[in-house]
């Protein structure tokens, strides 16, 4: 599965939204209706879902998540921290 | 008034099964319960939290929430009240649960342990925590007025209906939403149990383990599920067209002050509840007619309630129709006191008094008239609900039949 199917599921499943709101500029805790809460345990989902370049399991701090707003954004970092060219 | 109970997930539903004398047990099914004592419960039966609340509501909440919030929005429903139609700032919200969120702390605690901190869910304190099932219902409803969760093991909810009424009747509130609700059909609380050794071992009857005075009995089944009420001033409710299914007219609290988990052997602390409550009430003993136990099936405890009734009622007890409702529901430790004072309710507004099951050989210490096997049309106009709990919590309620 694609990186960007896999992050679409998380998002649909998390945050029991409907798979055509999630959009790569849809915002969380606008278009998506997150909160605080639901935004920390989405990244907790991210960070178990995915390895970074070196196989282990990614770790997004704070500050990074801090910056991730949209769909479109949290796509492109997880792919940064793959190494995989976005 | 809303139930969501072992033997029905609807209040018809559940009268009608408790006047037909139906048990709600069975092996376990949650998980995997083969190393346990006991491997038998009365869980709830296709209960689907999606009925009542989205699915992002019930991903970020524990399973005592979503009983807890589908039982109230199905007394809101049944009162046909508007929650936008009142004054917010005069209802209230108070919810029992003897543990809270015990599925929730047992996941996150193996995340915990398994993942370390980091993997560590940031839901998991609101949902854990037993005052949650309050805060989200005034979420939903709008309610401003008090909000919080009464704890007290077996009795917390009969507490939270002690305090509803007296918030109304002291004229602070016109409504308050109101009960309990318990979801520790878990590993971790059926082992806590086992240990305690309080649960019967029939593993290999289920239906007949909730045996409460029965001289065979051997513990009590654990339940799960949620009951709710809407208590309003009765002024109030005849202003809003309100239908009125009895009145709460009483409750006394009071403490063993003996041990963590034992009654009080001579049933003290459910004598001064019970006198309390009528006191209350300003009712005398011969007045009432009907009494719903808290007996769980337990070998002390249906042995020191039964001592209690006859201190307290004298030669009137034998004329008492007197009920064990968890024969067939199970113990709903948390949740049970406002399960049984629905099912009081009901009792006075039908005349019809639910049986106790499975009460073949009755216990030679307990010989009151415990309503055996089949229901009974005894018109009651007056009752009592007894809720006890771990620590040597009692609470007495009271109802009377409605005439307006």
């Amino acid at each position: 599965m694609s990186i960007d199917q896999k992050v679409k599921d998380i998002i649909v499943e998390q945050l029991g939204v409907n798979p055509a709101e999630v959009t790569a500029t849809a915002t969380f805790d606008g278009d998506l209706g997150a909160d605080s809460l639901d935004i920390m345990e989405l990244v907790l989902a991210f960070e178990e879902a995915f390895q970074d370049d070196s196989g282990k399991a990614l770790e997004i701090p704070d500050e990074d998540a801090a910056k991730i707003k949209t769909v479109g954004d949290a796509i492109n970092y997880i792919k940064e921290k793959q190494g995989v060219a976005t | 008034m809303g139930a969501i109970t072992p033997i029905g997930n609807t209040l018809d539903s559940f009268w009608e099964a408790l006047l037909n004398g139906k048990s709600g047990a069975g092996p376990v099914t949650r998980f995997d319960a083969s190393d346990f004592p006991t491997r038998i419960a009365c869980e709830l039966k296709a209960f689907d939290p999606l009925q009542f609340m989205d699915k992002k509501e019930v991903r970020r909440t524990d399973p005592n929430c979503h009983y807890a919030l589908s039982a109230a929005q199905m007394a809101v429903d049944d009162a046909h009240l508007d929650p936008t139609g009142v004054d917010p700032y005069r209802c209230g919200v108070v919810i029992g649960s003897g543990i809270g969120g015990i599925d929730t702390f047992e996941r996150q605690h193996r995340a915990l342990l398994e993942s370390g901190p980091r993997r560590v869910s940031p839901f998991f304190i609101p949902m854990m925590i037993i005052d949650m099932s309050a805060g989200l219902a005034a979420m939903r409803f709008g309610f401003k007025g008090p909000n919080y969760a009464t704890v007290s093991a077996c009795a917390s909810s009969a507490h939270a209906l002690a305090d509803a009424y007296h918030m109304v009747e002291r004229g602070e509130c016109d409504l308050v939403l109101t009960g309990g609700a318990e979801a520790t059909i878990t590993a971790a609380a059926l082992a806590g149990f086992c240990a305690n050794q309080a649960l019967s071992s029939r593993n290999d009857d289920p239906t007949h383990a909730s045996r409460p005075f029965d001289k065979d009995r051997d513990g009590f089944v654990m339940g799960e599920g949620a009951g709710m009420l809407v208590l309003e001033s009765e002024e109030f409710a005849k202003a809003r067209g309100a239908r009125i299914y009895g009145e709460v007219c009483g409750a006394g609290m009071t403490a063993d002050a003996y041990h963590m988990t034992a009654p009080e052997p001579n049933g003290n602390g459910a004598i001064n509840a019970m006198r309390v409550a009528l006191s209350n009430a300003g009712l005398s003993p011969h007045d009432v007619d009907h009494i719903n136990t808290h007996g769980t099936s337990t070998g002390l405890g249906d042995i020191a309630e039964t001592k209690a009734i006859k201190n307290v009622f004298n030669s009137h007890a034998m004329k008492i129709a007197v009920n064990s409702t968890k024969s067939m529901t199970g113990h709903l430790l948390g949740a049970a006191g406002a399960v049984e004072m629905i099912a009081v309710i009901k009792a006075l507004e039908t005349g019809w008094i639910p049986p106790t099951i499975n009460l073949e050989s009755p216990d030679p210490e307990c010989d009151l008239d415990y309503t055996p096997r089949v229901k009974r049309k005894a018109d009651p106009q007056v009752a009592l609900s007894n809720s006890f709990g771990f620590g040597g919590h009692n609470v007495s309620l009271v109802a009377r039949r409605y005439a307006s």
